[in-house]
């Protein structure tokens, strides 16, 4: 056997789901004897058999997998229950195995494929999709690449309304049907209470608690997803913000955008004005712009 | 000989691997190491803290990239993107030599995220030399390729797991990375006597040793990273020691992780047997 063919054997058998008892199936990918399908390639020895040999690769795939998922998505797993949360990412993980040297991208296409498969939240489909989007923007935000800033004095009112900004690209924004930020603080606080002192009866309480406030009823938010001194936050903005932000990411004009943000909305005209300043001076202070393409913002202040 | 162009001519000591629970440890207490191995893939990433953290490193220890998934074994071509950041990362540690191992994980664009055994075939020697000549001569620094543990093997094989290394490091003219746990924990699973492979090493390409704990199960071994080192691991580093020199050693410990001194001491068992080794050669 060639190496090629030698590697695809093997790798479809490792990444093959395993049983409910976590051993390999006894069905090979080819549809056969799992049994026939490793002794073809793998040599027994005097204690393991070839299948038990392959066996040990196909059940640390998966358990390095799924220890990953329940890694980055805690909020998902408090959603779905720990039982569901597992099924859905061993279909996932099938659906969409890696294609990134890194585990870092594992859940990159999660809530793509939620969306196809809402199945798997059934009810809680919108909850879970909003919670996935939400692990996946802190994701972004703790690694992402940040530019460099431009500063308050460089968003001067001299620049026009043609100016054109960018947002640092950690950033994600995102308009959210539930209050997941809520949602994920608490099930953070949760964790880092387990120790070793934990035993059964407080891990189940645990788990009722972070069942009782996946519970939420429906209330629609905006955030910013950014990160300030290397630690990630999640901050509420208004509608207005959120437009106006949305609207710079996508290389609209800053006067195009504040004309969006203020079309359908409640506050009142007077107001406008000092609202968008005070939004400004705080996004300047917080980093999140960066200099767009095509950009009327001087170089240096 | 410990000093070889395949670790970029450094005589590096005793060093650990470099893991998030000792962050806060190293950057407040400074402690005393010879040097920290980091895990290139923790690290080829756009910004943040883990950045922020390695640059405070960098500025007081000296740091050795090792990598866990540029898979010089499969029968792919190498991940452009994914060397494309390898090659920034090594910019910015001034890495004086990198390592990954001999092993195959992807297939097809898809990551298995684990290191697979080899077939110990000529094909599969001639093949993965070439991706580490192409890896280094892209990343313009030495490489070093590392043993794994494994718990299969082909019937396709045409060698013993020592010679597919000596060839593959001889096509290539790389360096090794010589981790005697790994060595251990094969010769268990496979049967085979460890000191042979030890011995049969190019002793010149030597560029780094490897030392760690593993789980010992009833069937097999498995190389858990998450135990002291045991004593028959410190008799093969011992007589690895003796034939290659004061070589640079590091112990990875990478799961149920102890204090940073407890991990550092073990490591630091090594000198032991390097003291000895520098007392043979002043003798």
């Amino acid at each position: 056997m060639r190496l090629a063919a030698l590697q695809r054997t093997m790798a479809r058998a490792v990444m093959q789901p395993l049983t409910a008892a976590e051993r390999m199936q006894n069905t090979a990918p080819d549809g056969k004897s799992m049994r026939a399908y490793a002794s073809r390639f793998i040599k027994p020895n005097d204690r393991l058999s070839s299948f038990d040999r392959l066996e040990i690769y196909n059940r640390q795939y998966w358990f390095r997998l799924l220890s990953s998922m329940v890694e980055d998505f805690p909020g998902l797993r408090a959603v779905l229950g720990d039982r569901k949360f597992e099924a859905m990412s061993k279909a996932y993980l099938m659906d969409c195995p890696s294609q990134s040297f890194t585990l870092r991208n594992l859940g990159s296409r999660l809530e793509a494929w939620l969306r196809k498969h809402p199945k798997w939240a059934g009810s809680k489909q919108e909850l879970a999709i909003d919670i996935t989007r939400l692990e996946w923007a802190d994701i972004q935000a703790f690694d992402g690449k940040a530019e460099p800033p431009l500063r308050a004095e460089q968003l001067g009112a001299d620049a026009g309304a043609n100016l054109t900004l960018r947002m640092q690209p950690y950033i994600s924004l995102l308009d959210l049907k539930y209050p997941v930020d809520d949602l994920l603080l608490e099930v953070r606080k949760e964790d880092e209470g387990t120790d070793f002192a934990s035993n059964a009866f407080q891990e189940k309480h645990k788990r009722k608690r972070v069942q009782a406030v996946a519970k939420l009823n429906p209330a629609k938010i905006f955030l910013a997803v950014h990160r300030l001194d290397d630690s990630v936050y999640f901050r509420r903005i208004e509608r207005e913000e959120f437009v106006i932000l949305r609207a710079l990411g996508d290389g609209k004009s800053l006067g195009k955008a504040i004309e969006a943000a203020f079309r359908k909305s409640r506050v009142p005209s007077a107001e406008r004005a000092e609202s968008v300043r005070k939004w400004f001076q705080n996004w300047a202070a917080l980093g999140w712009f960066c200099r767009g393409k095509g950009s009327a913002v001087p170089e240096k202040s | 000989m410990p000093a070889n162009r395949f670790n970029g001519f450094t005589e590096y000591g005793i060093g650990i691997g470099l893991r998030a629970p000792h962050y806060n440890h190293i950057l407040t207490r400074k402690p005393v190491c010879d040097w920290f191995e980091i895990i290139s893939e923790n690290f080829m990433i756009d910004g943040g803290r883990p950045l922020r953290i390695l640059d405070e490193i960098l500025e007081q220890y000296k740091v050795v990239q090792h990598g866990v998934s540029m898979y010089f074994g499969s029968a792919e071509k190498a991940n452009r993107e994914h060397l494309r950041r390898l090659k920034e990362l090594v910019k910015r540690t001034k890495t004086p030599w990198l390592s990954d191992h001999l092993c195959w994980g992807s297939v097809d664009g898809r990551y298995t995220h684990d290191l697979l055994p080899m077939p110990y075939t000529f094909e599969a020697a001639k093949l993965t030399a070439q991706k580490v000549r192409e890896v280094r001569d892209y990343l313009e620094i030495p490489v070093a390729v590392e043993n794994v543990s494994s718990y299969a093997e082909f019937h396709v094989s045409e060698m013993t797991e020592w010679e597919f290394l000596n060839e593959v490091v001889e096509q290539a003219d790389c360096g090794i990375l010589l981790d005697v746990n790994n060595i251990y924990v094969s010769s268990q699973n496979h049967s085979f006597n460890p000191f042979d492979y030890v011995n049969s090493v190019p002793a010149e390409r030597v560029a780094q040793i490897h030392i760690a704990g593993h789980s010992k199960y009833r069937r097999y071994i498995l190389d858990t990273h998450d135990h002291p080192v045991i004593d028959p691991v410190w008799k093969l580093y011992e007589r690895a020691i003796q034939r290659v020199g004061h070589t640079a050693t590091l112990l990875e410990w990478d799961d149920s992780i102890p204090s940073f001194d407890e991990v550092h001491d073990e490591a630091l068992k090594a000198n032991k047997f390097l003291s000895s080794t520098l007392l043979a050669t002043a003798v």
